[in-house]
């Protein structure tokens, strides 16, 4: 599929129907990778596609906006079933034109979380590992175990029912017809039994564990303010110690502002280095707008996002008055 | 002696209706609490999500939300986004164990002064009866 992958973006290339494509390489240390920005031909060889590919690739379309994003040049980017739906907003959002993006999307069958396999392997060094069907052989020094593939996949990974891109220009063999039969919102309803103190109890102690390095917003495709709220100064909206108030002040103003915008592609869970699920709070959104307003986020890209527009007789039983 | 407990409550009024409204209320000499502290914004769905969750964490005791009747919006359709917010905000409260009962929205127009009075007696009765504000004990400790 790699090959395949290769031939395609070299075709692309050579067609000159993109000026750039954003893709992944082999990382440095194992089970890990790095973007790779292909401007020439031979670049091309390095490009990769397994299962360590976790990043979103689409962030680098709003972050990086004044480098990449220019009149009329052409960004191919390689794209996972939620990284397309990145895309899908920001075409809707107005942040690319969808006429400058070739998404290239390839069969995702979900990414490796580094933090569960190294639980397996009692943080031993690994070297390699290879996929078969739905077991995964980590080989390290002096080592070999075999682990279920769905176990060690990342959290967002075990509740997507979006895995090929929704949207796309080329597709790297063919895209899966069915979604996958998994209950997307099982975390959260298991959350949401859980007596009051217990929920309030599970929130801070998740919490309180936050260092407040904000990579979960910097890698977050939906998070892409010129200036964020966290780093104003006048106003300050909060305080930049790691206190609880304002911490928790700070995750649920994210995911308010990422409300009905969020893609779950879990970016912001694999990069927080205390290894908080931010998911969860996300996913309850994701549910609540899905239920009442039936918007799911990166599907569509006629359809405005369910905070953007609205309805003029809808339900208001929650006012009163 | 037991000091009486004078709720403080934050609002957030929209400057074209509910403002206008409480203008209203103070030029008929109507009484209402003086818990309630107003705060003008151009339009109700200018308040961001961060102004309710600060007020309330930060120790409001309850945080009114005032704006244009849906369609009246002098923005059109600014009081519709409103509402959505507002919505998603109470449901992360009641899954976050907040209490919700401290958040109100209401829709008050220019004209209706006597409303306004009489959201501000009522949420003031029922910030009296659900007592302080103790988010700023539950979170320090």
């Amino acid at each position: 599929m790699v090959k395949e992958l290769q031939e395609k973006v070299k075709q692309l290339f050579k067609d000159k129907k993109v000026d750039m494509v954003i893709g992944w390489r082999k990382g440095s240390l194992p089970l890990s990778s790095s973007p790779l920005f292909i401007n020439k031909i031979e670049d091309v060889d390095n490009l990769i596609f397994d299962e360590t590919c976790q990043n979103n690739l689409a962030v680098y379309i709003t972050k990086d906006k004044r480098r990449l994003v220019k009149d009329g040049k052409k960004i191919g980017v390689i794209v996972k079933g939620c990284d397309a739906r990145s895309l899908v907003l920001y075409c809707v959002e107005k942040q690319i034109k969808r006429e400058n993006l070739v998404i290239i999307g390839v069969p995702c069958k979900g990414v490796f979380d580094k933090r569960k396999v190294m639980e397996q392997v009692d943080n031993k060094e690994v070297l390699g590992f290879s996929v078969n069907g739905k077991e995964v052989t980590i080989k390290g020094q002096e080592f070999e175990k075999t682990l279920d593939k769905f176990e060690i996949a990342s959290d967002s990974c075990q509740s997507c029912v979006y895995p090929d891109a929704p949207v796309f220009d080329e597709f790297i063999t063919e895209p899966r017809k069915e979604k996958p039969d998994i209950d997307e919102f099982a975390k959260v309803d298991k959350f949401e039994e859980l007596s009051l103190d217990d929920r309030w109890k599970k929130i801070t102690d998740e919490y309180s564990k936050c260092v407040r390095c904000y990579a979960c917003r910097n890698v977050c495709p939906s998070c892409y303010c010129n200036v964020c709220f966290v780093d104003q100064n006048d106003p300050q909206w909060i305080g930049k110690s790691p206190e609880i108030t304002d911490t928790i002040i700070f995750h649920l103003i994210r995911n308010l502002h990422v409300a009905g915008r969020c893609v779950e592609c879990g970016a912001c869970a694999r990069a927080c280095p205390e290894g908080i699920d931010l998911l969860l709070l996300n996913k309850k959104i994701t549910k609540e707008i899905k239920e009442r307003f039936g918007y799911t986020a990166g599907i569509n890209i006629d359809e405005k996002p369910a905070m953007q527009s609205y309805c003029e007789n809808e339900k208001q039983d929650f006012i009163m008055g | 002696m037991e000091k009486e407990f004078i709720p403080r409550i934050t609002s957030f009024v929209c400057k074209w209706c509910t403002y206008t409204g409480a203008d209203l209320a103070g030029t008929s000499r109507l009484q209402y609490p003086t818990s309630i502290i107003l705060l003008k914004v151009l339009c109700s769905s200018r308040i961001d999500p961060v102004f309710l969750i600060k007020s309330y964490l930060k120790g409001a005791d309850g945080v009114l939300i005032g704006g244009c009747h849906p369609g009246d919006c002098h923005y059109e359709t600014g009081n519709y986004h409103t509402r959505r917010r507002f919505k998603i905000l109470t449901e992360i409260f009641s899954t976050l164990g907040l209490p919700k009962e401290r958040l109100r929205l209401s829709w008050i127009s220019a004209s209706e002064g006597p409303k306004f009075a009489q959201v501000s007696n009522e949420f003031t009765d029922k910030i009296e009866n659900l007592g302080p504000n103790n988010a700023r004990e539950n979170m320090f400790l």
